[in-house]
């Protein structure tokens, strides 16, 4: 059994109650904070853990937070990134909705670290039940005198407030969150300015997702080195992975940063295995936006290695035979998914959320669908593949914000891997047109001859 | 990607006359504007429009926006702009009971689809329609978060997951029998203050 440190109590009776989760040691990284630590204390130690956020990027939290421009006067805001739209990402669902309280006490003391007065949990409009959750941990903990007004005695006010979303992926993106919070369109704001410099209201702030703000709490109540001693290399700590598709134990995950992929995916403490005794066929190791692995190269790098759940293992081969940990959102397929199929829907999930600012993502993305519908409907043509590796391209890199690239990478990968699948939908129409084509015929990734020098 | 909303016209105060939203929404939305700072209460306008879309029987007519407008002191094309780009809001009228299968990867290669059929041959619609009598719309949407329990759909605030049809049929009976449009109206919003 790995270690767990922020799911250490799932499964306590009551824990998604203040009084539960107090008996269990909730709060204490706001005493210890508050009462024995300097704010820059605090960021020294989340830098001293190595902590990445865990939104997607990967990006080193402390020095994420020391970057916060902090001028004279003026407020500074933390904003938690609650808006989880990426496909095949529940993490953070999970975290709220069963321990409401950890999100709350990461966020008093990641404010306080940061010199923030008033923070706010962007969530996604459809998690309003979780919303719900949220607003009444945090009346709980305004009555237990952790937010308010001179919070423990120390003088440090904080005011913590939710907002739901209507329901747009795009406003996962930061800064397009920053305008969807200040009630706009969550239209992608041009960088530079970053956030830590002009975000909210044009103040400086951070934003973070949900998992990074309450891994902060082990953080501070252990110690940044404590952390960091966990995971290898510039993975530390723990990770949430969120596992669906064809596998026998669908769920939310504590993993120790680490674990061997097959591990994960085949032992009964994770995911058990593939449903139905099928064989795996590919698996998206974090989240819709990053590339696809046929079978081959998910458990075992491109040299024959054992792949890690790590971010360096993972993205092992670059984007040649590699991947990426993302968001942790982690999707496996078995022998009778078609390929295709699946690359037209997560096309289709692009073009919809495309925030239709840049013209190479508006277009683009649509176009993918369309080509990729016609493939899958056995209309294709053998040019068809090649034209959606040119839009691809042609999207990647060019583009305001990076939905542009996390839907070019999707499709590119699918074609680099399984090239030979979507020759088949243009060379077999008759069989294609049969909408369950998967089932009827699985078609298995084909291992490229290694090339002797 | 943004909707276009039909029937957009000029400003015209009078077009108002009959929508009031109830007290308890008034004052909702009254300490849902409090929550930012000084001169940033725009902030609030897409909770808000939640529970306007609540108040006006679950759509957002040109005239609802507008009276959204007036209370939260914005112009009309700062109301109408919002409201078109987020999937949630709806500018057409919709059934007492939205149905939102998932329709995403992973509740894909676990029956999204057959969810779909089975659900439209259930209530003889198609998706995005809604039947005669008003009260089951079908749609799909995009990733819900629910993945772990594909297949999945959402009504109102309800999240329901592993769907098999025994639990729809349940579940369309439940509805049924509530006749009820519940969902952003019962939060107690003043919580926090
Ligand atoms: C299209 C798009 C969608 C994103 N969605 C999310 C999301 O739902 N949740 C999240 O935490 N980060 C999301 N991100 C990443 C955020 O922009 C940002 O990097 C993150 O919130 C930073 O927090 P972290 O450093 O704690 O990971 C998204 C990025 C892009 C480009
Ligand atoms: S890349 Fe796409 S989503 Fe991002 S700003 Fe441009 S159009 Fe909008
Ligand atoms: S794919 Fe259906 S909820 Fe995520």
């Amino acid at each position: 059994m790995g270690r767990k440190l922020l799911l250490t109590h799932d499964h306590v009776e009551g824990i998604q109650g203040y009084a539960a989760y107090r008996a269990n040691g909730g709060y204490r990284s706001v005493e210890k904070a508050l009462k024995k630590m300097t704010p820059d204390e605090v960021v020294e130690e989340v830098k001293k853990s190595g902590l990445r956020g865990r939104g997607g990027a990967g990006f080193p939290t402390g020095m994420k937070w020391s970057f916060l421009a902090k001028p004279e006067g003026v407020p500074r805001y933390l904003v938690c990134n609650a808006d989880e739209s990426e496909p095949g990402t529940f993490k953070d669902r999970y975290l709220m909705e069963r321990i409401p309280h950890i999100l709350i006490e990461g966020m008093i003391t990641s404010s306080y670290a940061l010199g923030a007065n008033t923070s706010y949990i962007y969530i996604r409009g459809e998690y309003f039940y979780v919303a719900r959750i949220l607003e009444n941990a945090i009346a709980e903990a305004y009555a237990n005198g952790w937010l308010g007004k001179n919070i423990l005695g120390t003088g440090y006010n904080l005011d913590l407030y939710v907002q739901v979303g209507g329901g747009a992926y795009i406003c996962g993106e930061e800064t397009a969150l920053l305008e969807s919070l200040e009630g706009k369109r969550g239209n992608p704001r041009i960088k530079p300015p970053f956030p830590a410099v002009a975000g909210l209201y044009g103040c400086p702030t951070v934003v973070n997702n949900v998992e990074t703000i309450a891994a902060v709490v082990p953080i501070v109540n252990d110690g940044g080195d404590e952390y960091a001693k966990i995971g290898i290399g510039r993975s530390t700590g723990t990770k949430l992975i969120s596992a669906s598709g064809n596998i026998n134990k669908p769920g939310v995950y504590e993993i120790e940063l680490g674990v061997p992929v097959e591990e994960f995916i085949f032992s009964d403490e994770y995911c058990g295995g593939i449903a139905n005794g099928k064989r795996m066929k590919a698996c998206v190791p974090g989240g819709s936006s990053v590339p696809i692995l046929p079978d081959y190269l998910v458990c075992k790098t491109a040299a024959g290695e054992d792949r890690l759940m790590t971010y360096e293992s993972l993205s092992d081969g670059g984007f040649v035979s590699g991947s990426m940990l993302g968001s942790g959102g982690f999707i496996v397929y078995d022998e009778h998914q078609c390929i295709v199929r699946n690359t037209w829907n997560f096309s289709r999930f692009y073009h919809h959320e495309s925030c239709g600012q840049c013209s190479p993502c508006r277009e683009g993305t649509g176009w993918m669908e369309r080509v990729l519908h016609r493939l899958e409907k056995g209309e294709g043509h053998m040019s068809d593949i090649d034209l959606l590796v040119d839009v691809a391209k042609k999207i990647e890199g060019n583009t305001i914000c990076p939905l542009g690239d996390a839907a070019a990478w999707p499709v590119a990968a699918a074609i680099r891997h399984f090239r030979h699948e979507f020759e088949y939908h243009v060379l077999h129409p008759d069989k294609i047109k049969d909408p369950k084509h998967g089932y009827r015929e699985p078609i298995m990734p084909v291992k490229p001859e290694p090339v002797t020098a | 990607m943004a909707e276009v909303i039909q029937g957009t016209r000029a400003f015209n105060p009078s077009t108002r006359a009959g929508i009031q939203f109830s007290e308890e929404a008034l004052k909702t939305i009254e300490a849902l504007m409090k929550r930012y700072p000084e001169g940033k209460h725009k902030s609030a306008l897409l909770p808000v429009l939640h529970v306007a879309q609540a108040e006006a029987d679950g759509w957002l007519s040109p005239e609802v926006m507008d009276y959204v407008a007036e209370l939260m002191k914005l112009q009309p094309i700062e109301v109408y702009e919002v409201a078109s780009f987020y999937s949630m809001y709806n500018l057409k009228p919709v059934g007492k009971c939205v149905l939102e299968v998932c329709r995403t990867s992973s509740c894909w290669t676990r029956g999204a689809e057959d969810v779909v059929d089975y659900i439209g041959k259930k209530l003889n619609i198609r998706e995005g329609e809604t039947t005669a009598d008003g009260m089951f719309t079908l749609k799909t949407v995009e990733c819900l978060g629910a993945c772990g329990g594909a297949p999945m759909l959402q009504c109102g605030a309800e999240y329901h997951e592993n769907l098999t049809e025994a639990k729809i049929d349940s579940l369309i009976e439940r509805y049924r029998a509530e006749g009820r449009r519940k969902c952003y109206t019962d939060l107690d919003y003043q919580n926090t203050k």
